[in-house]
């Protein structure tokens, strides 16, 4: 279960007239990296594993859907006002034949979200150690979306995502450790 | 909050088309360097935190962060 809060976890705020930057953002929305990747895959992968980490992949996998928020927000914003012209000037008429001004999952290319980019191994090292790559991988979008844009006050919430990301990874990392130590035995010295 | 990129130089080959990037650059931020975060790390205040994304300046990654890469007439071979 779980408790909505009627809030952004970190402010969005768009300064620019930029809806071709909707489309690009649109790689973190429903991208193989992206945030809904994010948080189906943790909340999916927590069911089996050890007890000593579920709740930590609960707890990510919970903060992937506020930054799925955010990004939908930046999204929304660039594309409401848009008129078809608009979109179709900056690669996203074929995102309006299919889906006017509504938001979709689906990457930066037009390619919809598939389960095929996450993975639930059972082992759970191997899935920890795709969890740490996903967090690597959306650090490294994170750091291109900043670099196409010269918008700062978008760039300002994306460097906020992409400390997330860091922090994601090193958690995941020590999660690793704390399955690596041999927990359950007693030590005698 | 150190140097957090790295840098290495490509190979430049006389015939490529474009002008060449002589140096590029990576991200290496400090989650790399901390297998498990030790207790009592200094903290930042609460509106610093939400503004860096992290509560501890440890962990803190700025990005962009020096130089992304180097043009040929701007760097050393």
């Amino acid at each position: 279960m779980w408790v909505y809060e009627k809030k952004l976890q970190y402010p969005v705020r768009v300064s620019k007239c930029d809806p071709r930057m909707a489309k690009y953002l649109m790689e973190q929305y429903g991208g193989a990296d992206g945030e809904l990747a994010a948080a189906l895959r943790y909340l999916n992968q927590r069911y089996t594993i050890p007890d000593k980490v579920i709740g930590l992949l609960t707890d990510i996998g919970t903060e992937e859907f506020a930054h799925l928020e955010m990004i939908a927000t930046m999204i929304y914003k660039l594309t409401k006002d848009a008129t078809p012209e608009q979109l179709r000037e900056v690669g996203l008429g074929d995102h309006y034949v299919a889906h006017d001004s509504a938001l979709f999952y689906q990457n930066a290319a037009g390619v919809p979200w598939t389960a095929a980019y996450i993975q639930a191994k059972g082992d759970p090292i191997a899935d920890l150690y795709e969890d740490i790559a996903a967090e690597e991988k959306a650090r490294a979008t994170y750091q291109w979306l900043i670099d196409i844009t010269d918008d700062v006050d978008l760039q300002d919430s994306l460097k906020f995502l992409r400390e997330r990301e860091i922090i994601h990874s090193l958690r995941f990392r020590e999660a690793v450790e704390i399955l690596k130590e041999k927990r359950d035995e007693k030590i005698f010295y | 909050m150190n140097d957090q990129m790295r840098y290495y130089k490509p190979f430049i080959s006389p015939l490529d088309p474009c002008p060449p990037i002589r140096v590029k650059s990576y991200s290496t931020p400090p989650q790399l360097f901390i297998p498990f975060q030790p207790p009592n790390l200094p903290q930042f205040t609460p509106y610093e935190a939400l503004k860096y994304g992290t509560l501890w300046p440890a962990l803190y990654s700025p990005y962009p962060y020096g130089h992304k890469y180097v043009r040929q007439e701007e760097g050393d071979a």
